[in-house]
């Protein structure tokens, strides 16, 4: 069958128009200008993906994607000051708040006192003046041809730009709370953080998005001997991409953890490489749906070096007509030789009308390794149901126990207390809502 | 009143019959021994008695005190003190077992309309009881059953039987799987348990429980009827001669 060139949807036509349109405006010059012309051409050239593009097969982002609404302009003081109670999930936590609001960087509402080891400041601001940090790192921790990525490229605005100086422990997790407003719009958010080696830091990605549209990015570089736990919160009433493209060195110790709920659309994706040896690293989540809502997490983890142990553990709890996919990919390259991987998602069925998808890959191209993957989707199991019962516990008790305790078991992964307190508390608000 | 009295009991799960007729009473005080061969329908009587789905009643009654509780759910059911020991008893990932303990005794108490108990007067309780059954405070902070060895989880449901202190006990054969020692301990527990406002129903496939479980009656089951009832003789006498007199007789 011949190659044939697609109609393009009105949503591409839309986002090639933005670029035109918007194209002086962007910040950045010189290679920067290049890197974006580069993504918006590739862009051009596949269009958005779809369904019969295997990475994308069950999240038809052309189908999906109805409409490009506005890029965001400034936030006006209205919805500043709604943003100010965006991110409260962590609110019981000492953190360093960073604020955006419909993807621009609000300073007045950000915590920039000074630390030592610690720079932040905005994408945008970076962008413009050629920051070195930018110029080494943007869109070249994990290369890669993704469409997704390649819009952000093409149309990013504004972001965080952070670097945790050598041998740094932060004091306190840095939240980075990206709140939209109840206006439609498009946001085109990228960050760059840099950890370097031996420092330590938590860094919350929060997106409570309102209705605003948003395709995120993060190039996240962990340095040798580095430790990050890095999240991902996402609460969202529009189309939500997110992208994490991650390098991380030898000898470091590297989670992350997504959290989803309440979000009518998302595509999580996550690349990830070791790029050095004896790393440790531990990808987690939880999702819970409802509705019709649909959550896709796609994990690329590629293996390049060896002697690194990964854990991967996702689970989801489905409900009335919600969808979730998991594709999860982990590459040993040759030579990766005493890799260890073990990928587990579990997915748990209250309703006959949801759906999950799993779909497990292993490409193992050394032989002295050890992998392994499962995954599961299933109902409440009747049987433990009645032990619960049978002990005087109601039947809504019961099931919602029994639902805790599965979502339970992935965050008592979390290490830091208040987060996962926070976590779980959040777990169980939506579960007491659950029906109402 | 007796505590429990089944008149005329017919069972089916998944259209099978299994209980044909069952006649039953065990009065408050009592320590009833139900034995009876493989197949006879003694765990089915242990599930219907629990409440568990898909155990169909399709004629007669179950009293407990006076009261029908075919139609309760299986909770009410424990809130109003029945109890089943079971004879596999299913883990629980991610539920610990103090809050599994805690969680089941305030919502029986709740239902009762009594208030909940204080932390510390809980934690005495369980502390004393565990202590008593050998079971350590590691135990008590692990997902219910997870990676317990038959016989913990065998003292594990004694111990919920000693915190939640029902009306009626059904044991059903608490003394499989278990090598002599942890026997002595889970009918050491039971024993603590006898008293003149409970009943027990202790179904056992061999009389060596009986030995450390002294019944006060022994009945026997077989094709899904009592068939026979007696003193605590009759258990050796089963022993003796095995159940072949009443499989053998005419359906």
């Amino acid at each position: 069958m011949a190659d044939v060139t697609p109609i393009k949807t009105p949503t591409e036509q839309a986002l090639s128009a933005a670029y035109a349109s918007a194209r002086a405006s962007l910040p950045g010059k010189g290679a920067l200008a290049a890197l974006r012309e580069g993504a918006f051409r590739q862009f051009e050239a596949r269009g958005l993906p779809h369904r019969r593009v295997e990475e994308w097969k069950y999240t038809d982002l052309r189908a999906l994607m109805r409409d490009l609404p506005p890029l965001a302009p400034p936030p006006d003081a209205a919805a500043k000051a709604q943003a100010e109670n965006a991110g409260n999930i962590l609110a019981g936590v000492d953190c360093r708040r960073i604020v955006f609001v419909d993807g621009a960087f609000v300073a007045e509402l950000s915590d920039l006192s000074p630390e030592p080891g610690l720079a932040v400041g905005s994408l945008a601001a970076a962008l413009a003046k050629g920051d070195t940090l930018v110029t080494a790192h943007l869109g070249k921790t994990f290369e890669t041809d993704d469409v997704a990525v390649a819009l952000n490229t093409a149309l990013m605005g504004d972001g965080a730009v952070i670097r945790v100086a050598a041998g740094a422990a932060l004091k306190r997790p840095i939240h980075l709370v990206f709140a939209g407003s109840e206006k439609p719009s498009a946001a085109f958010v990228r960050s760059l953080i840099v950890v370097e080696k031996g420092a330590q830091a938590i860094l919350i990605e929060d997106h409570d998005s309102g209705a605003s549209q948003v395709n995120a990015a993060l190039d996240l570089v962990v340095g040798d001997e580095a430790q990050v736990d890095y999240f991902k919160l996402t609460q969202a009433k529009a189309l939500h991409v997110a992208s994490l493209l991650a390098s991380v060195g030898a000898r470091a110790r590297f989670n992350t953890f997504a959290f989803t709920r309440n979000a009518r659309i998302v595509r999580n994706q996550c690349f990830v490489r070791f790029n050095g040896d004896h790393t440790r690293a531990g990808l987690r989540g939880v999702t819970l749906l409802r509705d019709k809502e649909h959550v896709d997490t796609t994990l690329l983890i590629d293996h390049a070096k060896g002697h690194c142990e990964s854990r991967e553990q996702f689970k989801s709890v489905l409900d009335d007509e919600s969808h979730n996919v998991f594709q999860g990919k982990i590459v040993v390259e040759p030579h990766a030789q005493k890799t260890d991987a073990k990928m587990m998602t579990r997915a748990l069925m209250l309703s006959d009308e949801a759906e999950a998808d799993n779909k497990p890959e292993l490409e193992i191209f050394a032989d002295d390794v050890v992998c392994g993957h499962g995954a599961t989707a299933s109902a409440l199991d009747p049987g433990l149901q009645f032990y619960l019962m049978s002990r005087g516990i109601s039947g809504p008790e019961a099931e919602a126990l029994l639902i805790q305790s599965f979502i339970g078991e992935a965050i008592e992964e979390i290490a830091h207390e208040g987060i996962r307190a926070s976590l779980m508390q959040a777990a169980l608000t939506w579960l007491t809502s659950r029906g109402k | 009143m007796s505590l429990l009295e089944i008149k005329n009991l017919h069972v089916e799960v998944e259209g099978k019959k299994i209980l044909n007729g069952l006649n039953l009473t065990v009065e408050k005080g009592q320590v009833a021994a139900i034995m009876g061969p493989n197949g006879s329908g003694k765990s089915t009587l242990a599930y219907v008695l629990a409440g568990k789905p898909g155990y169909e009643v399709t004629e007669g009654e179950v009293k407990l005190d006076g009261e029908s509780v075919l139609k309760m759910a299986p909770d009410e059911r424990a809130a109003k003190g029945v109890f089943l020991a079971f004879q596999y008893p299913v883990e629980v990932p991610g539920v610990a077992t103090m809050t599994f303990l805690r969680t089941a005794l305030n919502a029986q108490r709740k239902s009762r309309g009594q208030g909940e108990l204080s932390t510390p007067e809980f934690m005495k309780l369980v502390r004393d009881t565990s202590g008593k059954l050998g079971i350590s405070q590691e135990h008590l902070r692990r997902a219910v059953n997870v990676g317990f060895s038959g016989g913990e989880k065998k003292r594990n449901e004694i111990m919920q039987m000693a915190v939640l202190q029902p009306r009626l006990a059904v044991l059903d054969e608490t003394d499989s799987g278990l090598d002599i020692d942890a026997l002595k301990v889970v009918a050491d527990g039971v024993n603590r348990l006898r008293s003149p406002d409970r009943a027990m129903v202790v179904i056992t496939h061999y009389q060596r429980l009986l030995n450390y479980i002294v019944p006060d009656v022994v009945h026997v089951m077989a094709r899904g009827q009592v068939v026979k009832s007696g003193g605590k003789e009759l258990a050796l006498e089963l022993e003796a001669k095995g159940y072949a007199q009443f499989t053998g007789e005419a359906a």
